[in-house]
C-alpha cells in the first residue's frame, strides 16, 4: 500500500466529517429523523403530505451548499472522469442498490454506525468492499 | 398555532441540516468524485482522507445518537424515529454490494450527487437522473411490499 501524501488532506477531511456529524446530530435531535439521503429521497416516491416538506427542505439544503460556499470562497476542484454512459450506469446501480439496502454512505455509514447498528455495520462493510473491488478491477485489471 | 410553529421550525432545521451536510461534503473532498475513487483505490496511490471524514462524522454521531436513544421526542417535540429493523438479510447485503459497485464506477454516492447537481454540473445531472430512475425501478419491483417504516 502506497499512501499518496500529496493528496492526503487530513484536516479538511476531519473538519468536513465533523460538519457532516453536526448536520446528522441536528437532524436527529431537532427533527427526530435519520439523515440518510436514500431514505429522505426514497420517501418522496410514496409521498405523504406530512413529510414532503422536510424531505424537500433537506435536499434543497444539500443543493444550496455549493452556492453558499461560493459566497465565501471558490469551490475546490471537482473532477468527474467517468463518461456519460458510465455515469448513467453507475447512477442506476446506486439507485437500485441503495433502496434495497435501505441506506447508503450517510444512513448506514454515518448514522447507522453511530447508532452501533449491526445492520449498518454489515452494509457499510459490504459497500466498501465492492467499492474497493470495483475500482481495483477498473484501474488495475481492465486497464493493465 | 403551536403546530404551525413547529412545522416551520422543522422545515428550517431540515434545510439547515442539509446545508451543513453539503458544506461538510465539499470541505471534506467527498463532493469530488476523483478523491472518492482515490480513497477506494487501496492498491494504487491511496488517499486515506475519506477515512478521516468517516471518523469525524461518526465521532459526533456517537454522541448525538447516544442522546437521541435516551429521548422519546426531539427538541422540537417530534417523535424520534430510529430504524427498528434488525434483520440482516439478502436484501441488505446484496443491495449494499450493488451500491458499492455503482459507487466504485463513478465515485458518487447519493448525498454528493445532490451537491454536484447544485454546482450545475451536467455530469452530476446525468448521474442524478439515472439514480432517481434506479430508485423508481425499485418502487416498481417492490410496490407490493409495505413501506419498511422509514
Amino acid at each position: 500500500m502506497l499512501i499518496d501524501w500529496n493528496h492526503f488532506t487530513p484536516w479538511t477531511a476531519l473538519a468536513g466529517g465533523v460538519l457532516i456529524g453536526v448536520a446528522s446530530a441536528i437532524f436527529v435531535l431537532f427533527n427526530g429523523r435519520i439523515a440518510g439521503i436514500t431514505g429522505i429521497l426514497g420517501g418522496l416516491f410514496r409521498p405523504n403530505r406530512h413529510d414532503i416538506g422536510w424531505r424537500l427542505a433537506f435536499i434543497t439544503g444539500l443543493m444550496m451548499a455549493p452556492l453558499a460556499w461560493l459566497l465565501f470562497a471558490p469551490l475546490p476542484a471537482i473532477e468527474i472522469d467517468a463518461s456519460n454512459t458510465l455515469l448513467a450506469a453507475a447512477g442506476l446501480i446506486v439507485g437500485i442498490g441503495t433502496r434495497y439496502a435501505s441506506g447508503c454512505t450517510s444512513g448506514h455509514g454515518v448514522c447507522g454506525i453511530s447508532r452501533l447498528s449491526p445492520r449498518s455495520i454489515i452494509a457499510t462493510l459490504a459497500f466498501m468492499a465492492t467499492g474497493v473491488l470495483t475500482v481495483y478491477v477498473a484501474r488495475h485489471v481492465l486497464v493493465a | 398555532m403551536k403546530n404551525q410553529i413547529n412545522h416551520a421550525a422543522a422545515l428550517t432545521f431540515s434545510l439547515l441540516s442539509g446545508l451543513i451536510f453539503g458544506i461538510g461534503l465539499i470541505l471534506a473532498g467527498m463532493a469530488n468524485p476523483a478523491k472518492v475513487l482515490a480513497f477506494l483505490d487501496v492498491s494504487g496511490w491511496w488517499d486515506p482522507s475519506l477515512g478521516l471524514v468517516m471518523a469525524g462524522a461518526i465521532g459526533i454521531g456517537l454522541i448525538a445518537f447516544t442522546v437521541a436513544k435516551r429521548r422519546q421526542h426531539s427538541y422540537l417535540g417530534f417523535f424520534i424515529q430510529l430504524p427498528a429493523n434488525r434483520i440482516i438479510d439478502k436484501r441488505l447485503v446484496m443491495g449494499s454490494m450493488a451500491f458499492g459497485v455503482g459507487w466504485g464506477l463513478a465515485g458518487i454516492c447519493p448525498a454528493p450527487a445532490f451537491v454536484l447537481l447544485g454546482t450545475g454540473s451536467g455530469k452530476g445531472f446525468i448521474f442524478m437522473v439515472a439514480m432517481v430512475i434506479g430508485m423508481g425501478i425499485y418502487e416498481l419491483l417492490e410496490h407490493h411490499r409495505k413501506p419498511a417504516g422509514k
